[in-house]
C-alpha cells in the first residue's frame, strides 16, 4: 500500500515537473499579454465581454503566425470589481508574469487604482472605455473617447440640430458623471446658456425610484423651451429610469435623452420599446454598415458561439488598441515598453466603422463621433456624425483648472504640462 | 420575399393605376423618390410635400415611414411598404429621427382630423397642439366650425386660445385669456407668462392675465402636493411589500433572515420564467406569477427553515451568518442558471402609461397597481393571521411557545409553515418589484436593508406597524427629495431613523405583554 502510494506520488511529481519544464520552455517563444478585466462582481456584465474580445484578437494574431515569430499567450486575471484588487492583480501581471502589455480596466476608479503600479514598474496599459479625461500617463494609451469625443459633440448636436435650449444633466453619483457634468456645465455657459436653464441631478448607483426626478424633468421641460437630458446615469439604474420616462409619457420627440453609458450590450438585457428614439453618443455602433464592421461581427459571433451576440464601442476600442500595439511592436522589433511606447505615436489603424484611428502624442486617439437613436430591436440608427475625425483632448479646454494644460509625450515628454507656468507637474492621482 | 413584396403594394407602380389624377400621381412618385435621401431635413421636406399632395396613398405611406416599414430597393430606388420583420438584403429601410417622427405624427394628425371617430379626432388635435404653426391653426379653426364632439371642441378651443394670445386685437386676446384661466396646459401657462412679460398694452387683458396666472399657479401647487403624496405612498408601498414577509419571519418568529432579499429575487425571476413560458400572454403571465411565486419562494423558505434555521433557534448571531450564507448560495445559483446579466421582464400594456386626471396631475399605472396590490397582500395576510387556525397557532407560538406546545400545537411543523408563509409573501413582493426595477441576481441586496429598516421602525412583531412605518418612510423620503436630492434624502431618512430608534428602541408600535420580553 505504502509502496504503491509512493510510486503514485512519484509519478505525479514527475508529471508536474515535466509540465513545468514544458511550460517554461514554451514561455521562451511566447509573448505574454495581460488581461485585467473583472470577471465577477458588479462590473462583470460589461468587462467579461472585453476579456473575450482580447482573447479573440490574440487567437487571430496567433493564427496569422503570432508576433515577431513568437506566439501570443494570454494571462487572464480577475480583479473582481474590487478597486484595490485591481492594483494587486496589475502588480502580479507586471512583476510575476512579466507581461509585455495589459488590456484592462473599465471604471475610472479602477484605472486610477492601477496607474501608480504601471508607472512604477514601467508597464503598458490599454484602457478601452470612454472616460472623463484630465489625465495622460506615459504608460497608458486611452483608446476610448475623451469628453471632447463624446459629450461635447453630443451637446452640440442637441443644441444645433435639435434646438435644445434647456438642459438637464442627470448622472450617477461618482467621478465620471461629476467631472463630465462640470465640463458640460462650463461648456453650456460658454455658449450663453443661463444657470436657470440648467438642472443638475445626481442619484446613487442602482437607483430605482425615479418617479420624482422624472416628474421634475417633465416640469422643467414644460417651460416652453425645447429641453434635452444629458444622461451619465450608469448601468442598471437606466432601466427603471427609461421605464418611468415611458410611463410618464415623455417621448424622445419632446424631451430627448442622450446617454453616454448605454450601448448595445446594455440594451440587450432590457425591453427597449419605451426607449425608442432616445439617443446615445459613441464612436462605434454595431449597426454601422461597413465591411470591416460586418467582418468583425461575424468573427466575434463565431468566436463566442452565439449568433445573436452584440458588439459595442469599448470592444472596438480594444480592437484598435490591440492592432496598434501589434503594429508598434513590429515597428520597434521588440516588446520593450519604452521602445513600443515611442513607436506607438503616429501609428494608424482602420476603425471598424470607416476612417483611420491615429495615436496622438497625448496618448489619445482620433475618432469619429456618432449619434444614434435607439430602435425597437435594441440597435441604433445613426442620425448624425462628425464630418471628420475628432482628435482626443486629454485636458478639457472648458475647465478653468485644465485649460492651460497640455499633454505631449513627444515634444514636451509630459502628461500634465502647464503652458502658462511652463512647468510639468506630473500626474495627480486624486 | 419577392412574392411578399408583390403582395404588398408597389406604391410607385400605382402611378399607372389611377388615370384620373395622373399629374398628382407623378408628383406623388417624385416626392416618394425624395424620401430615399439620407438627409433627415430633406426627408422632412419630402414628407411635407407628400402630405400636401393629399394623394389617397399618402396617409398609409407616412404611417409606414413612422412605423419603420418603408423601404427602398437599392438598385432602382423603388419605395415599398414591407411589413415583414427581416426583409431581403437589397432593401434599405428609410430611417427616421425624432424630428422627422414628430413631423410625421403632425402630418398624419392632419389626415385624422376628418376621421369619423371622436377618439381619433381628439388624439389628432392633441398631436397637432404639440407643435402648432399657422397652417395647423387654420386647419383647427376650420375643424372647430364643424366639430360635434365637446371634448374635441374644448381641446381645439384651448389650443387656438394659446395661438390667439399673440393676436393684434385686444378683444381676441382678452377672450383667449378668459378661455385659458381654467386651463392647466403648460403651454397656456407659458403663453400667459410670455404675454405678461411683453408688457401687455391693454389694461383689461393685463388684469385678466395676472388673475389667470395666479389661479393656475394655485391649482398647480395643489395638484403638485397630491402628486408628492402619491409618490410617497407608492414608494412606501414598495417598502411595505418588501418588508411584510420579513415582518412575519423576523417580526413574529424572531429569525434574522438575511436571505429575505433573495426570496424576493426568486419571486422576480419566477415572473421572468412565467413570461418565457407564456410569451403571448404577457398580462396574464404576471397574474399567474403571483401564486406561482408564492409557492416557489414559500417552498424555498420551508427548505431554509428545515435545513438551516431550525437548528439555530435562539442563537441570533449564528442565524444571521447562516442565512447570509444561504443568500449568497441563492444568488450564485441564480447567476449560474440565468447568467449574471439582468433579465428583461416585460410590462403588460395595462400596467404601462399613466392615468391622466388633468394636465397637471397624472399617476402612473404601475405605481397605482403596486399600491393596490400592497393593500390586497396586507389584508390577506391580516386575515390569515387573525381569522384562520394557522394564524391562531402562529400567534400562540409567538406569544408563548411552551404553553402552545402543551396545548397540542405541533410547533416544529408550525415554524416551517410560518417561515414558508413569510417567504411566500416575499416571493409575491418580487413579482411586483419585477415591474419596477431590474431583475438580476443583486435585486435582493438592494431591498434587505430597507426591509429591516421598515420592520424595526414599525415595531417588531406588529403588522400594522410595518404598514404605517413603511408608508411614513416613503412619504418623508419623497417630501425631502425635491429639496435634498435623492442621495441626501436617503441619508437624512437613515439618520432620523437612527435617532428615533435611540429614543424608542422598540419602534413605533412596540409589542405589549409577555412576548415583548421574550
Amino acid at each position: 500500500m505504502t509502496a504503491k502510494l509512493t510510486l503514485r506520488s512519484l509519478a505525479q511529481s514527475f508529471v508536474v515537473v515535466a509540465l513545468f519544464a514544458f511550460s517554461s520552455a514554451h514561455a521562451q517563444d511566447t509573448i505574454k499579454v495581460g488581461v485585467l478585466h473583472s470577471l465577477s462582481g458588479t462590473m462583470a456584465i460589461s468587462e467579461t465581454t472585453l476579456k473575450d474580445t482580447v482573447l479573440m484578437l490574440i487567437e487571430e494574431q496567433n493564427r496569422k503566425g503570432g508576433l515577431l515569430g513568437k506566439k501570443l499567450q494570454p494571462v487572464v486575471v480577475d480583479p473582481a470589481s474590487n478597486w484595490p484588487l485591481f492594483a494587486e492583480k496589475a502588480e502580479q501581471l507586471l512583476v510575476k508574469d512579466k507581461v509585455a502589455v495589459v488590456f484592462g480596466c473599465w471604471t475610472s476608479v479602477s484605472r486610477k487604482s492601477v496607474l501608480p503600479v504601471f508607472e512604477k514598474n514601467n508597464g503598458l496599459l490599454f484602457y478601452p472605455v470612454q472616460y472623463e479625461g484630465e489625465e495622460s500617463s506615459k504608460n497608458v494609451f486611452y483608446t476610448g473617447a475623451a469628453p471632447n469625443q463624446q459629450a461635447i459633440p453630443a451637446v452640440d448636436y442637441l443644441m444645433n440640430d435639435v434646438g435644445v435650449k434647456r438642459w438637464v444633466l442627470a448622472g450617477t453619483d461618482y467621478v465620471y458623471p461629476r467631472t463630465t457634468n462640470k465640463i458640460l456645465e462650463a461648456y453650456l455657459k460658454s455658449k450663453g446658456v443661463k444657470s436657470e436653464d440648467i438642472m443638475i441631478n445626481y442619484t446613487p448607483f442602482g437607483h430605482s425610484d425615479w418617479q420624482r426626478i422624472v416628474a421634475d424633468i417633465k416640469k422643467f421641460g414644460s417651460a416652453g423651451k425645447k429641453t434635452g437630458v444629458v444622461s451619465t446615469i450608469n448601468g442598471d439604474a437606466n432601466v427603471p429610469f427609461y421605464k418611468e420616462l415611458g410611463n410618464q409619457k415623455i417621448s424622445a420627440e419632446d424631451i430627448p435623452v442622450v446617454a453616454f453609458s448605454v450601448g448595445e450590450e446594455e440594451l440587450s438585457g432590457i425591453d427597449t420599446k419605451p426607449l425608442v428614439g432616445h439617443l446615445a453618443a459613441w464612436n462605434y455602433f454595431m449597426s454601422v454598415d461597413a465591411p470591416a464592421n460586418k467582418k468583425f461581427i461575424g468573427e466575434w459571433r463565431r468566436f463566442i458561439k452565439n449568433p445573436k451576440r452584440v458588439s459595442n464601442d469599448p470592444m472596438e476600442a480594444h480592437v484598435i488598441g490591440f492592432n496598434m500595439w501589434v503594429k508598434a511592436v513590429e515597428k520597434a522589433k521588440t516588446t520593450d515598453v519604452s521602445k513600443v511606447t515611442d513607436a506607438m505615436i503616429g501609428i494608424e489603424v482602420p476603425n471598424l466603422t470607416g476612417g483611420t484611428a491615429k495615436m496622438l502624442p497625448n496618448h489619445h486617439l482620433t475618432k469619429p463621433v456618432l449619434i444614434g437613436e435607439v430602435r425597437a430591436d435594441g440597435q441604433f440608427d445613426v442620425v448624425w456624425q462628425t464630418e471628420g475625425l475628432v482628435p482626443g483632448d486629454a485636458w478639457s479646454d472648458f475647465l478653468p483648472g485644465s485649460k492651460d494644460i497640455e499633454a505631449d509625450w513627444v515634444k514636451l515628454k509630459c502628461g500634465n504640462y502647464n503652458l502658462k507656468t511652463q512647468k510639468c507637474s506630473g500626474q495627480n492621482y486624486e | 420575399m419577392v412574392r411578399h413584396v408583390a403582395l404588398w403594394m408597389l406604391i410607385v407602380a400605382l402611378a399607372c393605376q389611377a388615370a384620373v389624377a395622373a399629374d398628382n400621381d407623378v408628383a406623388f412618385s417624385d416626392a416618394l423618390a425624395a424620401l430615399t435621401t439620407t438627409n433627415f431635413k430633406a426627408k422632412e421636406q419630402a414628407a411635407s410635400a407628400l402630405a400636401a399632395l393629399r394623394h389617397p396613398d399618402t396617409r398609409a405611406t407616412l404611417q409606414a415611414l413612422l412605423d419603420g416599414q418603408l423601404y427602398y430597393r437599392r438598385d432602382d430606388k423603388q419605395v415599398l411598404i414591407v411589413k415583414e420583420e427581416a426583409p431581403a438584403d437589397d432593401l434599405v429601410r428609410i430611417s427616421t429621427n425624432n424630428q422627422l417622427r414628430k413631423t410625421l405624427k403632425t402630418l398624419i394628425a392632419g389626415f385624422d382630423l376628418a376621421d369619423s371617430s371622436a377618439q381619433v379626432r381628439l388624439a389628432a388635435v392633441n398631436e397637432m397642439l404639440r407643435a402648432l404653426d399657422a397652417q395647423g391653426a387654420a386647419a383647427l379653426r376650420a375643424q372647430q366650425e364643424k366639430e360635434t364632439d365637446s371634448r374635441v371642441r374644448n381641446s381645439i378651443r384651448t389650443g387656438l386660445a394659446i395661438v390667439d394670445l399673440d393676436s393684434e386685437d385686444a378683444n381676441t386676446r382678452l377672450a383667449a385669456v378668459e378661455v385659458l384661466t381654467v386651463s392647466l396646459n403648460p403651454d397656456a401657462y407659458n403663453g400667459l407668462n410670455a404675454l405678461l412679460a411683453k408688457r401687455e398694452p391693454d389694461a383689461r387683458v393685463q388684469a385678466a392675465a395676472i388673475d389667470a396666472v395666479k389661479r393656475i399657479e394655485s391649482s398647480r401647487s395643489f395638484y403638485g402636493a397630491i402628486e408628492t403624496l402619491f409618490f410617497g405612498l407608492s414608494l412606501g408601498s414598495v417598502l411595505v411589500l418588501a418588508a411584510i414577509g420579513l415582518a412575519i419571519t423576523f417580526g413574529v418568529m424572531g429569525v434574522i433572515n438575511m436571505a429575505h432579499g433573495e426570496l424576493i429575487m426568486l419571486g422576480a425571476y419566477t415572473t421572468y420564467v412565467m413570461q418565457l413560458l407564456m410569451p403571448n400572454h404577457i398580462g396574464a403571465s404576471v397574474l399567474v406569477s403571483i401564486p406561482v411565486a408564492f409557492v416557489v419562494a414559500g417552498c424555498v423558505g420551508i427548505l431554509i427553515e428545515r435545513g438551516v434555521v431550525r437548528f439555530l433557534y435562539g442563537r441570533p448571531l449564528e442565524t444571521l451568518l447562516a442565512t447570509f450564507g444561504v443568500s449568497l448560495v441563492l444568488q450564485q445559483i441564480v447567476r449560474d442558471v440565468f447568467t449574471a446579466n439582468n433579465r428583461p421582464v416585460e410590462t403588460p400594456a395595462w400596467m404601462s402609461g399613466s392615468l391622466q386626471f388633468n394636465e397637471a396631475l397624472s399617476i402612473t399605472y404601475n405605481r397605482l397597481y403596486v399600491v393596490v396590490f400592497m393593500l390586497i397582500v396586507f389584508s390577506a395576510l391580516l386575515l390569515v393571521l387573525k381569522r384562520t387556525t394557522l394564524g391562531l397557532k402562529v400567534r400562540a407560538v409567538a406569544q408563548n411557545r411552551a404553553m402552545a406546545r402543551a396545548m397540542g400545537v405541533r410547533t416544529q411543523w408550525l415554524d416551517a409553515m410560518t417561515f414558508g408563509l413569510g417567504s411566500g409573501i416575499a416571493g409575491v413582493a418580487g413579482v411586483a418589484l419585477s415591474q419596477l426595477t431590474n431583475v438580476g441576481p443583486n435585486l435582493g441586496q438592494s431591498y434587505i436593508i430597507d426591509s429591516f429598516m421598515v420592520v424595526v421602525f414599525g415595531g417588531v412583531g406588529n403588522l400594522w406597524g410595518t404598514l404605517i412605518g413603511g408608508m411614513s418612510l416613503g412619504v418623508v423620503n419623497q417630501l425631502l427629495e425635491p429639496y435634498a436630492g435623492a442621495v441626501l434624502a436617503k441619508i437624512f431618512v437613515l439618520v432620523a431613523l437612527i435617532l428615533f430608534i435611540q429614543r424608542r428602541p422598540r419602534g413605533l408600535f412596540p409589542q405589549k405583554g409577555r412576548a415583548a420580553e421574550g
